[in-house]
């Protein structure tokens, strides 16, 4: 065992790293800019580079690149503070459905502006009744001639409100079963009839969007796979998120709890000699070094040319509940001090109630805890599914309590 | 980055596995576990026969000089036979005390034989109830002579040497080297909660013994073997917790209630998914501890008391709820569970508890450079 790159890995390490050496954003650049504009200034500068969607063939604007020289280039382009979240869902979910299941004119069409920063894409999945059972989202699309028209509401989209085109899954056929009637589509988010309205979380941000749709017109030329094919469509693009979504990255940590356990007092004495605090800070400890290692583990994979392993599906079920915690208990640890609300406290408490703040979302996006544990215990574990009272029924025969 | 096992160490585990599966079946457990004897001198002859014993032991001594990647293999695999065989006092503990501070004749004399598994050794180090330390020490050594009382004393009878843990000044420690087959020694059985690992009271009236090398250690040197045998137990407890595991999976898929196997309902299944997850970290942490013992990292303090604390509690959470899994079934004599839930605990009691480790973990993080971090 070593930590170290092999000679190939090493040589795109450096090509990588000297890149982004020689062309990493100046403050000079991103002046008078939101995040939105330096996010698209960075991406043109990738694509312009040959330093975008790394991974894709050359002729949509990637390199080619291998998973691990994927991985090469995260860690090397996360040395530097650059916003790309805007284009996580576009790039990472949707690309590769598209790919999968449109024609060699779309990917043409798309994929290059998708990789170049130009148009931003969003995922319209999720359903007001269709969150963890996804299949059973309503969206009505009806054959119109060579067009679809669609009518419905999603829910939960991120950056609806700043994409050009999204991906949306809806009913074609209401009197077979549930996973058997739906078809997906890409969509002009500009399109008549498409109506976006922020939703304010908990938080006080608004990252996601209810989408309405009314009476949108689509041409049919715009449906990804077989009218009917919908779920494996879906599916495509939610194997993908459990790629593209992490393990919940920055916030309270262990070197967080460590560092405030270290500056406040227990008892007259200092915090970090209190045996429940080390307790605790030990057994957060083993989640982080674990959730670590296990990515060692799927890197070695990736660098010998194998997928990473089934351990690698635990990172956000470990993750975004261990944020959740070592928030807490940071604040716990700062007594009264825990509550006050502000980036500019002593120890950073900020981080602490932001963690604490934004830990639940993380919980439940991309897959709740309780889903992610039924996707353990019956793919990695071969448990039975449990039995499902809509299995086989007609979608417009199943009950839906109110 | 290659954060695997080679292929020729994988090759090893399916060998042990396959070896095991053969000669430490549960029947085989169990004839220890209900008959008389402290543990299974048959397989001990055949485990040593395959070199287990030699592994990490260097060629010059009679050994073969492997690494403790091999050992940690072997490890894993003893864990999930539940092996009735003093392996880890022997190999784990008392050889690596003698490699890291016997005298060169001492080595001479002691390593072949434990290497060829011939020799049986133990650490003497618990005397009360409660945490051993170098304050808490009364056993003494002196003018070539031993006293005092240890106990418990894993595989006390079954050994023919132990390194024994003697009081020193200035928060020292002296490991002194005694032959136990000796009239100055006494040696009573005690029952401990896992009857497939026998376990002494060792009382010495002035007997004979030798300082270990040059005799007086740093408690942090005595530590420091703790550690390199942690990284070793962790992995034997992953291979109890896998084994808890994979039992508990078995059977809930076979068990059927209310007209569908138990696994189906969520209180089992995310029940299952859980002890999954505790022990993917485990096993994580146990690679990262393999790594640091076989490259002697200055991480190994920390990289051990990770790897330990995660097992612990992998272990003991597999073992408690796969007994839970099997219902009443799984609180009887005759079923296996009760193997896991006992190894489970001995284990986790072995070279300090669950909290002694959490706090050498935040000691080892406190120490450690926070750039580094």
């Amino acid at each position: 065992m070593d930590f170290k790159d092999t000679p190939e890995e090493a040589t795109f390490r450096s090509k990588a790293a000297a890149w982004l050496a020689e062309n990493q954003l100046t403050a000079e650049d991103k002046q008078g800019l939101n995040r939105l504009a330096v996010a698209k200034l960075w991406q043109k500068r990738k694509y312009d580079g040959g330093w975008a969607c790394i991974g894709w063939d050359e002729k949509y604007g990637g390199r080619g690149a291998s998973a691990i020289e994927r991985v090469i280039w995260d860690q090397e382009e996360s040395k530097y503070d650059v916003p790309s979240r805007f284009f996580v869902i576009g790039q990472g979910m949707i690309a590769p459905t598209i790919m999968a299941w449109s024609t060699r004119e779309y990917c043409d069409q798309f994929l290059p502006k998708l990789a170049s920063g130009e148009e931003i894409w969003c995922q319209l999945f999720s359903e007001p009744a269709s969150g963890s059972d996804l299949a059973a989202l309503r969206t009505k699309a009806e054959k119109d001639g060579d067009e679809w028209v669609i009518n419905g509401q999603k829910i939960w989209t991120s950056g609806a409100h700043y994409s050009d085109y999204g991906m949306i899954v809806t009913r074609t056929d209401p009197t077979v079963a549930k996973h058997k009637g739906l078809t997906a589509f890409l969509v002009d988010m500009k399109a008549v009839g498409v109506e976006t309205k922020p939703i304010k979380q908990l938080t006080g941000d608004a990252d996601f969007n209810e989408v309405y749709f009314t009476d949108v017109r689509i041409p049919d030329s715009y449906r990804l796979g077989e009218v009917g094919q919908g779920w494996q469509v879906a599916l495509t693009t939610l194997m993908n998120e459990r790629l593209a979504i992490g393990g919940g990255g920055a916030g309270a940590d262990v070197p967080l709890a460590l560092k405030i356990a270290q500056s406040v007092s227990i008892n007259d004495r200092p915090a970090i000699e209190d045996s429940a605090v080390r307790s605790k800070i030990a057994n957060f400890h083993v989640q982080e070094a674990g959730l670590k290692y296990n990515g060692y583990r799927a890197l070695s994979a990736l660098s010998r040319g194998d997928l990473p392993g089934p351990e690698n599906s635990i990172g956000k079920l470990v993750g975004a509940p261990k944020l959740q915690d070592i928030a807490s208990f940071c604040m716990d640890l700062l007594e009264e001090h825990g509550a006050l609300w502000g980036d500019d406290l002593e120890f950073m408490a900020g981080a602490a109630q932001r963690s604490y703040m934004g830990a639940p979302g993380l919980r439940i996006a991309g897959g709740t805890d309780e889903i992610m544990t039924n996707i353990i215990a019956e793919r990695v574990l071969g448990l039975p599914q449990d039995p499902r009272a809509d299995k086989g029924i007609p979608f417009n025969e199943v009950p839906t309590g109110n | 980055m290659n954060f695997e096992f080679s292929e020729e160490q994988l090759m090893l585990r399916e060998q042990a596995r396959g070896f095991l599966s053969q000669h430490c079946p549960p029947t085989r457990v169990r004839d220890v576990f209900d008959g008389e004897h402290d543990y299974d001198a048959a397989l001990w002859t055949s485990i040593a026969e395959m070199g287990w014993t030699a592994t990490a032991i260097p060629e010059a001594y009679g050994g073969l000089g492997l690494g403790y990647y091999e050992l940690a293999v072997i490890a894993e695999e003893l864990g999930r036979a539940v092996a009735p065989v003093p392996f880890s006092s022997s190999v784990y503990l008392a050889s690596e005390a003698l490699i890291a501070f016997g005298s060169e004749s001492q080595k001479q004399r002691w390593l072949p034989g434990l290497a060829s598994g011939e020799i049986i050794a133990t650490l003497a180090h618990a005397e009360g109830a409660g945490q051993t330390t170098a304050k808490s020490l009364t056993a003494s050594f002196a003018s070539d002579t031993l006293s005092g009382v240890k106990k418990p004393v894993a595989d006390g009878i079954a050994a023919n040497i132990a390194i024994v843990t003697t009081t020193a000044d200035n928060g020292s420690v002296t490991l002194c080297l005694v032959e136990l087959d000796q009239d100055n020694v006494i040696r009573n059985p005690i029952q401990t909660l896992d009857f497939s690992r026998g376990h002494a009271t060792l009382e010495f009236n002035a007997a004979s013994a030798e300082a270990l090398g040059s005799g007086t250690i740093s408690w942090q040197a005595f530590e420091a073997l703790l550690d390199r045998a942690a990284v070793l137990m962790a992995w034997e407890q992953l291979g109890i917790a896998d084994m808890a595991l994979e039992q508990a999976c078995d059977y809930a898929q076979q068990r059927y209630a209310f007209g569908r196997p138990i696994g189906s309902f969520q209180a089992i299944k995310h029940k299952l998914a859980g002890m999954y997850v505790k022990n993917a970290l485990a096993r994580s942490n146990a690679y990262h501890g393999a790594w640091a013992l076989a490259s002697d990292s200055d991480t190994l303090p920390l990289a051990a008391s990770t790897a330990r604390v995660a097992s612990i509690q992998a272990s003991l959470n597999a073992a408690q709820e796969n007994i839970q899994t099997h219902g009443g079934m799984g609180f009887t004599w005759e079923f296996d569970c009760q193997f896991y839930y006992r190894r489970a605990k001995l284990l986790s009691l072995a070279i300090g508890s669950e909290r002694h480790w959490q706090d050498r973990l935040v000691t080892a993080l406190e120490q450690q450079d926070p750039a580094a971090a």
